[in-house]
């Protein structure tokens, strides 16, 4: 890849940013749920360029056992980069910034989970970037909550997440690479939409009081639009399941069998 | 009071199921008010009880479930059992075996062992404990262990156990379904083991569509048949290379690497691999040795 340079303006004459988006517009986001078959739960994020892959297991037995939590499940998170997944080769031991990351990802999905159902266990939730391009920690969270979800661990909701930053002084949403870089700064952001509650809030560059106040505003309506999307591909995923299989079905009400039994003497058996 | 879903709606976390008086259960959290789903899965109302069946999960305990366990670890009194799910279960040998019994344990039960057993103790703190005192709960001698999800086995077990007595009476087989997923088996033949593997599979696949059980009795039907011609075929013809086809003739092979009974190693790796097996050793005993086994087991072990 060719080195990189500086865009002569992150704002275009027009109001245009690098990429073509207006200032509120965010990267085209494709979300998939199921994507791996040994994992307990799985999703694929791309937003714009960003490409990342998280898979959930558990709750399982939690080993090392002196991290075992008596009164809930301990979230284990951890976020890696693929070598190959910026220009320079990152270097394939964990960073600094790849631990800091896998815990702030583990404090923003947190509170959505109930985690105090599974007393004792962990849950492991593995997010690998295949792709960086600026937002992979708000990526992250939107793909690992839905593999969550995915892996039938009960939660209170989805959490989407989304960065706002600021560039030649004008806010932008979803920021990309360039943004990010050759930007004036960043607020990363995670909440739980229906309670409105903030669960990630980090900010680097400096933002005056109002636009720190606009840019909430502004990644707040980003992230209702991102969690629409989630649930969207969350009932795509299994609808899919259950159609394919109903379609043969002449659709009948009455269940003939009862999801719910008793445990009965049936089977048991008699010798 | 509103309810704000279709019958047997596929439902994400965080929707709003009901508002009003209704009584939150499984899959389900509430505010006080307003009730939402906790988990992805098909939300149901029955009298005023909301509920979201799941369609995914692994094996929470709960007092009363038939489990079926391996045991992992011999440790004084206890036998450390692997019932899946993220906790290990323990049977103390008071809820196995009549007293007086012998210092040393794995005498009558070792590591590797297969057994059904019943949950008799769990919360948060402490369990899950295990007792082998009850009907049918043993040793298990041979037959086979098939591992399906834990959130299907309402499913394979039916309304008052119609699904499951339906396969055990088409192909005359015996088996015993553990709420944790796992389902002993024992087949006169192993082509009525791979159709029985078969049709627990279809229901885990199709656990959320109507008119299952009928489905599934048709599939067994056709099966049967096809394999009775098979045999009538084949007995026929001349003996040497039949029944090396009448094992490979049979439909749907996909199944077929998951029963060999003799390659122990490929199927330690079919087992790590989450699709099947508890190996039990035993299964290449003949026929007649395994019922002196069971008998043997039984004196030891109940009661």
């Amino acid at each position: 890849m060719s080195p990189e340079v500086k865009p002569d303006f992150l704002i275009s004459p027009e109001g245009l940013r690098v990429d073509g988006r207006r200032p509120d517009e965010m990267r085209p986001i494709q979300l998939e749920v199921g994507v791996l078959k040994q994992a307990d739960g799985s999703a694929l994020i791309r937003q714009g360029k960003t490409y990342i892959l998280a898979a959930v297991y558990g709750p399982r037995e939690l080993h090392p056992r002196h991290l075992t939590l008596n009164d809930r499940a301990y979230l284990r998170c951890v976020y890696r980069m693929a070598t190959f997944s910026v220009p320079d080769r990152k270097r394939p031991a964990p960073s600094r910034r790849e631990r800091e990351i896998s815990m702030v990802i583990s404090n923003a999905l947190q509170p959505a989970l109930f985690l105090e159902e599974f007393p004792r266990a962990v849950i492991d939730v593995f997010i690998q970037v295949i792709q960086a391009d600026g937002g992979t920690r708000c990526a992250a969270i939107n793909a690992a909550s839905l593999a969550l979800a995915d892996a039938g661990i009960p939660m209170k909701t989805l959490v989407p997440a989304v960065a706002v930053g600021k560039a030649d002084g004008q806010l932008l949403v979803d920021l990309g690479d360039e943004e990010d870089k050759y930007g004036q700064g960043d607020i990363p952001m995670a909440i739980l939409p229906d309670t409105g509650e903030i669960t990630l809030l980090q900010q680097d560059g400096s933002f005056t009081r109002e636009e720190l106040l606009e840019a909430i505003q502004l990644g707040i309506n980003a992230m209702k639009y991102i969690h629409e999307l989630q649930k969207d591909a969350l009932k795509r995923a299994y609808a899919k399941r259950v159609s394919e299989l109903d379609e043969d079905d002449d659709e009948d009400d009455d269940y003939e069998d009862d999801l719910e039994t008793d445990l009965g003497e049936s089977d048991l058996m008699e010798e | 009071m509103a309810v704000y879903f279709q019958k047997r709606e596929v439902v994400v976390p965080g929707q709003l199921l009901a508002e009003g008086r209704y009584r939150p259960s499984v899959g389900t959290y509430d505010d006080g008010e307003r009730i939402f789903a906790a988990v992805v899965g098909l939300a149901e109302l029955r009298g005023n009880t909301v509920k979201v069946v799941p369609l995914e999960g692994v094996y929470i305990p709960r007092e009363g479930d038939l489990v079926l366990g391996t045991i992992t670890i011999v440790a004084g009194n206890n036998w450390k059992i692997d019932i899946g799910g993220p906790y290990q279960a323990s049977l103390h040998a008071n809820n196995a075996l009549r007293r007086p019994y012998d210092d040393d344990i794995s005498r009558y039960m070792d590591i590797g062992d297969v057994v059904t057993a019943e949950v008799i103790a769990f919360d948060r703190v402490s369990g899950p404990y295990l007792s082998m005192k009850g009907r049918g709960l043993r040793k298990l001698t041979d037959g086979m262990i098939l591992r399906v999800s834990p959130a299907k086995i309402p499913r394979i077990i039916g309304r008052r156990g119609s699904m499951i007595n339906m396969v055990n009476n088409q192909l005359q087989i015996q088996t015993v379904v553990g709420q944790n997923g796992r389902i002993w088996i024992k087949a006169p033949n192993i082509p009525i083991l791979r159709l029985a593997i078969k049709a627990f599979r279809m229901i885990e696949d199709e656990a959320h569509t109507s008119k299952l059980t009928d489905r599934v009795n048709q599939m067994l039907v056709e099966e049967m048949a096809s394999l009775r011609d098979e045999e009538v075929d084949s007995s026929t013809d001349e003996k040497a290379d039949d029944d090396i086809e009448v094992i490979s003739d049979i439909p749907d092979e996909e199944e077929t690497t998951e029963v060999e009974p003799e390659e122990d190693e490929a199927q330690v790796e079919e087992a790590e691999s989450d699709e099947i097996v508890d190996p039990v050793e035993e299964e290449t005993l003949t026929e007649s040795k395994d019922e002196e086994d069971v008998d043997k087991n039984e004196e030891d072990v109940i009661e």
